[in-house]
Order: structure tokens, then C-alpha cells, then sequence
């Protein structure tokens, strides 16, 4: 099962504001995209949120995904980055 | 799983401290288009890579943005085109005509720079060989994103000092036909003593007669990255100093394997090495210089500098290599002076002078790299400071280097303007005592006592 995951990263950042979640997620599931997990903080009143999604129920192409998901973060407020998972497993695990 | 933290960093080596991957190199062998009709030789060159490398700009795009990593050049390397126009090149004009259709087909499928307008001749050079490099001023000044490369020596052969002294005479022609350009034409010419078959950097990079029909080699860059990891350890000792070099080369490298494997399997090419070499650019905070001065020196060349250059180099190694299945190219520190920010200043402070640079070639990798020197220095004296290099090289068993830029109509003092990631660059003096008498007596140097291994 976990072969056949296509698992993304997504990483928002920007000033803290009411609906970023809601707005991220509402995409997400619209798209068919799982989210496996998911982590925020807020240091000096920034928003720093990362999610491992699922992308293998998902039908579009991964870059359109990305370029919607940064027009959406232009709408927010935010940064809103799209990358697969190899770059963070590749550098941070042996 | 992956945590915010590691993903924090990752992204801030990224968008802050210029974690780019350099370059993504496929080299193509042109042995199979070998012909002794040069009509036909151009043809069969362009379509060989043409069909080669269609899409490596595309795959190379998109994995930069799947990634979400810049892969800042794509390039080409060829088989040393000396020796495939041999059979049909009877003229210098010739072998310029195959330099254009390199030129039009590196435009065509939009890569920046196209290497291998080469020639290996470190023990002797056949006709080909040398109509080949007395046609280098004129196909460097006659195309835009070729690359060319001349072996002059290596360990097992010694050093061609016929070649050499020929080789003083074509950087000096190569900078009088680009002369408008600030001698542009040598900033891609280098010359080397044993030239590694695999690097993917350029002006140096060709396909070596060794090498399957078609590789993809990668090089990163992370200077910004190791710099600020050492500023976290300013005062601490050695062992913490190298640690934190070790680790952080281990994950600028990971990067190069996963791009090297992705861009390998995308454009069902054999994956062939990662060059670890830290490349800097003349951006602020991408400079090997500004890492020797996190080291503990007030400007590059200042005493300790070779030292502190060697460490991280040999830590860089260390780090890189169990990061990537395999490692090859020129793999170390390069110390460029116009594409690093930190070397110029240097060298507009009084720090860092031609000697010492030649004394940091000792222990990094590559050698007196983009150094601008005053237009009217003598060939002989370039052919000198080319045997210098060579014999380091050819001693300690090690790739080195030279390009050097005689800047026509400029002098000591003056500053030459190169663009983009070449930079620009303070024109250094050079000793101004002859060594034409050592030049003009032909032959070669013999191969060091060490190289007789068998």
C-alpha cells in the first residue's frame, strides 16, 4: 500500500490569519488529495504549517496542483510550496 | 516521518542560503558519427545530439519544480571533437564549421553551454590534435555556448610542453578575437592536466573515449550552505569545525543523487556520477571564500588559507561521497576568482595575489581558475604559469587547471565585466620576469618517478 502513495509535502508560511487551514484542506479534498499528516506552529505571529499529503487519488498533473495551490496561497496571504517527498527523506535519512 | 524542522531546513538551504543544483550534464559519445565526408559529420552530429538531449531542459524543468530545487544549467559534453573530425578536417576552418553545429544544436535544444571542443594531448598530438587547437580562437570567437578543453599533461604521460607552449600562444589569440567582449573567448577555454572523462563542470567538461554512449553526471553547489552552517560553530575546535563541514556536504550531495536518479531514469540515460565539488557564483553568500573566512581568516590568501582550504576540501569529500553511490568529476572546492564574490575581494584588498592561488591548487580541486590578468602579458609567460599548474598536477597525482583571461587593451588595476554566473574580475599582476628561454625548448616533461606503479 505505501508503495503505491505519491507523498507530497506542502508547506504554508505567512502571517497568521483566520481560514488558512480550512482553505488549504478544502482544495485538497476537492482535488482528491489525502492528507496523511499534519504539523503547525506559530512563532511571532507567523503561520508555519507542513502537510504529508497523498497525491496517488489525485487526477491532475503535479504541476498544476503546485501552480493552483501558489495562487491560492497569492489569495490567502501566504507562501504555499508543493514538493515531493524524496528531497526531505533523501537529506534527512540514511 | 519527515518533521517540520527537517523540512524547515531543507527549504531555508534553499531559499536562503543558494542550495541550487548547478548542473545537470549529459554527455553523448560521437565516436558512432565519425565520417570522412564533413558535410556529412555535421549532420550526423547534429542529429546524434539533437536526438540525445531533446528533452533534457524539459525533464531538467520538471524536476526542479516536482523537487521544488533549482537545476540552475543544463549542458552537454561531447566526445573530444579532435577526435572525431579527424578523418574529415583537413582545414582550422574545418574543425570551426563543427564548433557552429555544436553552437546550433546546444540553441536549438536550449542548453547554456556545449563542452568538448577538445583535444588530449598530454604525451604527443596527432595532426588533428593540433589543426584542432590552433582552431580554437576562431570557433570560441565564432559561437556563443561552446566550451573547449585541452589535456596537457597527467601523471602516467608527464607533460606536452610543446603543446603547452602552443597553448600560450592560443589563449593569447582566443583573447585578441574576442577582444570586444573583454577577451570573453578564454573564459571558456581551460586547460588541464589530468582531465577527469566524467566532469560535468564547465569550460572542462567533454565525453571521455571511456564512457558509454550517453551518461547524465551532476554537480551541485552549496557554499552559502556550508558557510552558514558554520557560523553556528564560530570558536569551536577542529573536530566540530570538520564535523559540521562532513554533515552538511552529506546533504547538499543527497540532493545531486536524488536529481542525478530522477533526471537518469526520466531520460533513460545511465546515471554516471555526482561531482561534489562546491561551485560558487558571484550571488552574495555563494562563495568558497567567505566559508575560509568563517574558517577563521580576515580575506582569502591571508597565511592559514591553505590550509583551511585543504581541511575543507578533504571534509567536503568525506561528507559527499557516502551520499552518492557514485562519485567522480573534479569532486572538491573550486576558487574561481570572478564567479566568487569573496575571492575578488581579496583581491581588491591587497589578500590574495596569482602565487597563492597557486599554492591553493595544491590541495583543492581544479586550479587558477577565471583570473584575469593584464592584456599584454607575454604567451611564453602564460605558457609558463600553464606549466606550473600542470606540474602540480602531474606530481601530486590531481586534476588541475587553467583559464586564465589575458584582457586585450586592459591592465593592473582596471576591473573586466564577464556577466552572468562568470562575474567579474580585478586584473592581477603577473611576474613580469621571463621564462621564455624554459618555454621554446620543446619536447615534453617525463612522467614523475611515482607513476610507475606496475
Amino acid at each position: 500500500m505505501e508503495k503505491d502513495m505519491k507523498k507530497t509535502i506542502i508547506t504554508v508560511v505567512g502571517k497568521d490569519t483566520v481560514g488558512i487551514i480550512a482553505g488549504v484542506c478544502t482544495y485538497l479534498a476537492d482535488n482528491g488529495i489525502n492528507i496523511l499528516d499534519i504539523s503547525q506552529t506559530i512563532v511571532q505571529g507567523y503561520f508555519n504549517m507542513m502537510m504529508i499529503v497523498d497525491m496517488a487519488g489525485c487526477s491532475r498533473q503535479f504541476g498544476d496542483v503546485s501552480d493552483e495551490l501558489t495562487e491560492l496561497g497569492e489569495e490567502i496571504g501566504v507562501v504555499i510550496k508543493c514538493q515531493k517527498e524524496e528531497i526531505f527523506d533523501k537529506m534527512h535519512r540514511i | 516521518m519527515i518533521n517540520l524542522y527537517e523540512v524547515a531546513e531543507t527549504n531555508r538551504m534553499i531559499e536562503e542560503e543558494n542550495l541550487d543544483v548547478r548542473t545537470i550534464t549529459m554527455g553523448i559519445s560521437l565516436l558512432d558519427c565519425i565520417d570522412a565526408d564533413l558535410k556529412r559529420l555535421n549532420e550526423k552530429i547534429y542529429q546524434k545530439i539533437y536526438e540525445s538531449a531533446k528533452d533534457l531542459v524539459k525533464t531538467g524543468e520538471e524536476i526542479s519544480r516536482e523537487f521544488g530545487i533549482p537545476i540552475v544549467n543544463k549542458r552537454i559534453s561531447v566526445t573530444p571533437i579532435a577526435l572525431v573530425g579527424g578523418a574529415a578536417c583537413r582545414t582550422a576552418e574545418d574543425f570551426a564549421g563543427l564548433a557552429r553545429t555544436l553552437d546550433k544544436v546546444a540553441h536549438d535544444i536550449g542548453v547554456n553551454f556545449i563542452g568538448g571542443y577538445s583535444a588530449l594531448v598530454s604525451k604527443g598530438m596527432t595532426p588533428a590534435d593540433e589543426l584542432l587547437i590552433r582552431s580554437i580562437p576562431l570557433a570560441l570567437s565564432a559561437t556563443e555556448r561552446v566550451c573547449s578543453s585541452v589535456n596537457l599533461g597527467s601523471t602516467r604521460t608527464g607533460i606536452n610542453m610543446d603543446a603547452v607552449k602552443l597553448m600560450g600562444e592560443i589563449i593569447k589569440s582566443t583573447a585578441e578575437h574576442t577582444k570586444e567582449n573583454d577577451s570573453l573567448g578564454c573564459a571558456k577555454l581551460v586547460v588541464f592536466c589530468n582531465a577527469p572523462d566524467d566532469n560535468p563542470f564547465m569550460a572542462g567538461a567533454f565525453h571521455g573515449v571511456t564512457e558509454a554512449d550517453k551518461i547524465i553526471n551532476v554537480g551541485v553547489s552549496g557554499p552559502g550552505v556550508v558557510k552558514t552552517a558554520l557560523e553556528q560553530v564560530r570558536g569551536e575546535s577542529f573536530e566540530t569545525l570538520c564535523e559540521t563541514i562532513k554533515k552538511t556536504a552529506f546533504k547538499v550531495t543527497r540532493v545531486g543523487q536524488l536529481v542525478a536518479q530522477e533526471a537518469s531514469a526520466r531520460l533513460r540515460v545511465p546515471f554516471g556520477i555526482v561531482d561534489l565539488s562546491l561551485a560558487p557564483t558571484p550571488a552574495i553568500g555563494d562563495s568558497v571564500a567567505d566559508i575560509l573566512c568563517e574558517i577563521g581568516l580576515e580575506y582569502a590568501g591571508a597565511p592559514g588559507t591553505t590550509a583551511a582550504l585543504a581541511l575543507l576540501n578533504d571534509q567536503v569529500k568525506k561528507g559527499g561521497v557516502m551520499a552518492s553511490s557514485y562519485v567522480g568529476g573534479l569532486s572538491g572546492a573550486f576558487i574561481p576568482v570572478s564567479e566568487d564574490q569573496g575571492m575578488i575581494n581579496a583581491v581588491q584588498a591587497g589578500a590574495l595575489t596569482l602565487e597563492k592561488l597557486e599554492a591553493m591548487t595544491c590541495v583543492c580541486s581544479v586550479g587558477l581558475d577565471m583570473i584575469a590578468i593584464p592584456g599584454d602579458t607575454k604567451a611564453s609567460s602564460i605558457s609558463g604559469i600553464i606549466a606550473d599548474e600542470m606540474a602540480i598536477g602531474m606530481v601530486n597525482q590531481k586534476t588541475t587547471a587553467v583559464r586564465i583571461i589575458p584582457v586585450i587593451g586592459k591592465g593592473v588595476g582596471e576591473t573586466v565585466e564577464f556577466g552572468g554566473l562568470l562575474g567579474y574580475a580585478p586584473i592581477m599582476p603577473v611576474n613580469s620576469f621571463s621564462c621564455e628561454a624554459f618555454v621554446n625548448r620543446g619536447g615534453r616533461i617525463p612522467a614523475p618517478i611515482h607513476s610507475f606503479k606496475n
